[in-house]
């Protein structure tokens, strides 16, 4: 298949996981040909990564993943060993850039763009050190000393910068952000993250499935149920494995209640940074109610380890799906009244409306996904039927609702929250209600030299994990993507028309993951 | 003439204040829980928080001057002074001539001004943001204040709090419509100067959000036990005032030993009834926009100069 007149032949990926194409990019100007067509026509670049295929007679390998309306195109590149180098591609898509540093950092791949800064490394190693290069070895002795790094300047009269972190003076993931304000008026926000680099990609090297899952799962901890799923998802498609409808409904029910939980959380959160402690402890209250209930039932309060290759690994009686729908009715009846006095409040109202501001416009061109962009209007949702677009199982046949809102600001993006939490809450009813039949689990026998990608709307945008397999069947390179990659610059516009004194709710309203982007 | 009565007073009233300032905190902060379907914390937590802050080494930032260090010791020194010329239990107060009610808001712009300047001696940029933002809520706050201190004063003929307090605790029970514009004003100015929602969150770890507690992030140790005492003292201060002014019934006069020992439960009552109330109010308000301070204060000024309208024209005709 070739998606709009490019001449890169494209092959789906087999099973029942989101519809992937797979494909491979002749040169580079094929890859950056391909790039500019997906801009085009509206579509977005969700992933990119690098890997070292030396030991199987190859150079180096860039691995892009876009998405158009169909599903999504996943696009490798073969590079040269000796000096690898590929098509700068943040001039097409701006979420490129710290995704192409990144990959330098970690593999030495260089892309042949201007911005050339670090991103993850801060130097924890030496600059000519790539910790996922086969034949890097163990970390050479290197002494730990923060590198200088280049913060774009802004000029003017009165106009001076105020850093932030990475230490905060609450309790929250380390990350530096760097204002330039005039008086209280934000003039430019530049982001650092990389603090919580913990080399997961590196541990992944040569590690098991069940390893792997683990890992996986634990990227994002508020996200360990897709990713987790996009995991399994990755491994059954390049093992060829089919979990049963039983499994896939069981995966669909924890994600929805991934979902919730989280939602349930961020607006008690999202009261608590506007001073209105009445909604933190209200909402607390009910996500407490909720974890609890995971763990009677599925036996983990944030149902880690719970979704696994071929399936899953619990599965709820009878009396557990009764706790569960009927949780689902008491949580909605309350979270509808806590809806009402958000609503009906006039002063978190005040702080709610035109704050922090982002349009579809940006949302395409930062390629952004998830509830963020839904809340601008836009309809994005993997799990939703649209024009061109037919959803995975089981979602096909819960026809799911997505919420949207066309204002962008903090408000929509609460609203967005309120509406999937009762759209999930009837989704669980449902799920609950009629779980088919099938095996919990079945047995995944690794198939060397395979390759998968898994995608999943996770509570906050697109999950992406893809998996290359070695000739021994283990992992050999599994790249874990999460939606934060894309929001965080979207975090930098957002607060442009704003003051340093409401970053943190327009913070607070994206809630995005340190952990999962710094890997 | 000074009496014996009064000064043991005046003695016994800053005691009182020091000793009770950081309850009040921690009723507030008690009810505040309670508001918020919350377990609170102990009612003597600030008292824990004090000991323990006296106990621990102060950290100084390298680039801290002498100011830095001193700024602590002259917040409090003001907050103590201002407790002794506040009428809490009697209006019979020696140190009361020392400063007038024109003075007082002296008294607390001194403090101001010195926390502010600590909080940008060590050139962080917290400490000057929160400086900053300090000085407009106080810019704005201090002419509301001083409206109603002169409604209060043209009612009594006189700046002097204790005489103040005495007029009016002493009068008829008339009823001065300029006294409930004032005591609007009034709480709409203690809110703000006190950082307490919603113009400021004293609860927030937020750093960006932060006004007073911005000032005085660089501060340890018996540094800050001493900033965060002046702060419920100044609560304690604003409290009294209020009470003063507003509710004064009860307060003792000249000599009158007897009901200085009533004086005391009916302050402690009035102070509970008003704690509970500051917290049901923090508690129902979100915090506003920081530029939106500007309005609240504008409205409290607006206030308070229909009070001091409204004296003259209705209350000064006979």
């Amino acid at each position: 298949m070739r998606f709009h007149a490019e001449p890169i032949d494209f092959e789906r990926q087999p099973g029942v996981g989101a519809p992937l194409w797979r494909g491979r990019a002749a040169d580079g100007e094929d890859l950056l040909r391909f790039a500019i067509s997906v801009h085009r026509h509206d579509g977005r670049l969700c992933a990119l990564w690098g890997s070292d295929e030396r030991s199987n007679g190859h150079g180096f390998r860039v691995h892009a993943i876009f998405a158009l309306d169909e599903g999504w195109q996943y696009l490798t590149l073969d590079l040269p060993a000796d000096d690898p180098v590929y098509p700068d591609l943040s001039g097409v898509f701006a979420a490129a850039n710290r995704m192409q540093r990144a990959t330098f950092d970690l593999v030495g791949i260089r892309h042949d763009g201007e911005d050339q800064r670090p991103w993850l490394r801060h130097g924890g190693w030496p600059a000519d050190w790539f910790p996922l290069r086969h034949d890097a070895g163990d970390s050479p002795a290197h002494e730990n000393r923060p590198t200088d790094y280049e913060f774009v300047k802004v000029g003017g009269e009165g106009a001076h910068e105020i850093p932030v972190g990475p230490i905060h003076a609450g309790i929250i993931e380390p990350g530096h952000f760097r204002f330039t304000v005039v008086g209280e008026r934000v003039l430019r926000l530049e982001q650092r993250l990389g603090y919580l680099h913990k080399g997961t990609e590196r541990r992944l090297a040569g590690a098991d499935f069940s390893t792997g899952a683990k890992l996986v799962g634990r990227v994002s901890g508020d996200s360990t149920c897709a990713f987790a799923w996009a995991f399994a998802g990755a491994v059954e498609a390049a093992c060829g494995v089919e979990p049963s409808p039983r499994a896939l409904h069981l995966r669909a029910l924890l994600l929805e209640r991934e979902r919730v939980a989280n939602h349930l959380g961020d607006l008690g959160m999202l009261g608590n940074d506007a001073a209105f402690g009445f909604g933190l402890s209200q909402f607390f209250r009910l996500k407490e109610d909720w974890v609890r209930l995971n763990a009677q039932v599925f036996g983990h309060r944030f149902l880690m380890d719970r979704i696994v290759p071929g399936g899953v690994a619990v599965d709820a009686d009878a009396a557990g799906l009764a706790a569960i729908a009927g949780q689902a009715e008491t949580i909605e009846r309350e979270v509808r009244e806590l809806q009402r006095i958000y609503d009906e409040h006039a002063g978190l109202q005040d702080r709610f409306l035109t704050l922090g501001p982002i349009d579809a416009a940006l949302v395409r061109e930062l390629s952004l996904s998830g509830m963020a962009a839904r809340a601008t209007g836009l309809l994005l949702d993997a799990r939703c039927h649209r024009h061109g677009y037919a959803p995975p199982a089981p979602w096909g046949t819960l026809a799911v609702r997505p919420a949207s809102d066309e204002r962008g600001d903090v408000a929509a993006r609460v609203a967005v929250r309120f509406a999937e939490v009762y759209e999930s809450l009837r989704l669980i009813r449902l799920l609950a209600a009629g779980l088919p039949g099938g095996e919990l689990r079945v047995e995944v026998a690794p198939v060397p030299g395979a390759a998968g990608v898994g995608v999943i709307e996770g509570w906050r945008g697109e999950v992406i994990v893809g998996v290359q397999l070695g000739a021994d069947g283990r992992i050999a390179r599994c790249h874990p993507h999460d939606p934060s990659w894309q929001a965080w610059p979207a975090l930098e516009h957002a607060v442009l028309r704003d003051i340093v004194p409401d970053f943190p709710l327009i913070n607070k309203s994206f809630n995005l993951s340190y952990s999962g982007q710094d890997i | 003439m000074i009496s014996l009565t009064g000064f043991l007073g005046q003695i016994f009233a800053v005691a009182l204040a020091l000793a009770l300032a950081p309850l009040l905190t921690g009723w507030i902060n008690q009810c505040r829980a309670w508001l918020q379907n919350r377990s609170a914390p102990p009612l003597l937590q600030p008292y824990y928080m004090l000991h323990k802050l006296f106990h621990k080494d102060v950290v100084l930032a390298h680039g801290a001057s002498s100011l830095f260090r001193f700024a602590p010791f002259i917040v409090f020194g003001c907050m103590v002074l201002a407790c002794a010329i506040i009428p809490s239990l009697s209006s019979d107060l020696p140190f009361a001539p020392a400063a007038d009610a024109l003075a007082l808001v002296g008294v607390f712009g001194l403090a101001r001004i010195f926390i502010a300047l600590a909080a940008m001696d060590v050139g962080t940029s917290f400490g000057t943001l929160g400086g900053r933002r300090e000085m407009l809520i106080g810019f704005l706050a201090e002419p509301a204040l001083l409206m109603v201190i002169f409604t209060m004063a043209m009612i009594a003929q006189s700046t002097s709090v204790a005489t103040i307090v005495e007029t009016l605790a002493h009068r008829e029970l008339v009823i001065y419509p300029s006294i409930a514009f004032a005591g609007i004003a009034f709480t709409m100015v203690s809110f703000a100067e006190n950082a307490r929602v919603p113009v400021d969150n004293p609860a927030t770890h937020l750093e960006l959000t932060m006004i007073h507690e911005a000032m005085i992030l660089e501060y340890s140790g018996r540094h800050l036990a001493l900033i965060e005492w002046a702060a419920s003292l100044k609560l304690y201060a604003y409290s009294c005032l209020g009470l003063a002014l507003f509710f004064p019934w009860g307060i003792a006069e000249r000599d009158n030993f007897l009901a200085l020992v009533a004086a005391l439960p009916l302050l402690l009552v009035k102070l509970a009834i008003g704690g509970a109330l500051v917290a049901l109010l923090e508690t129902i308000n979100a915090k506003m926009r920081i530029f939106r301070a500007p309005e609240f204060l504008g409205t409290a000024f607006l206030l308070a100069v229909l009070g001091l309208l409204v004296h003259l024209l209705l209350e000064t005709q006979a």
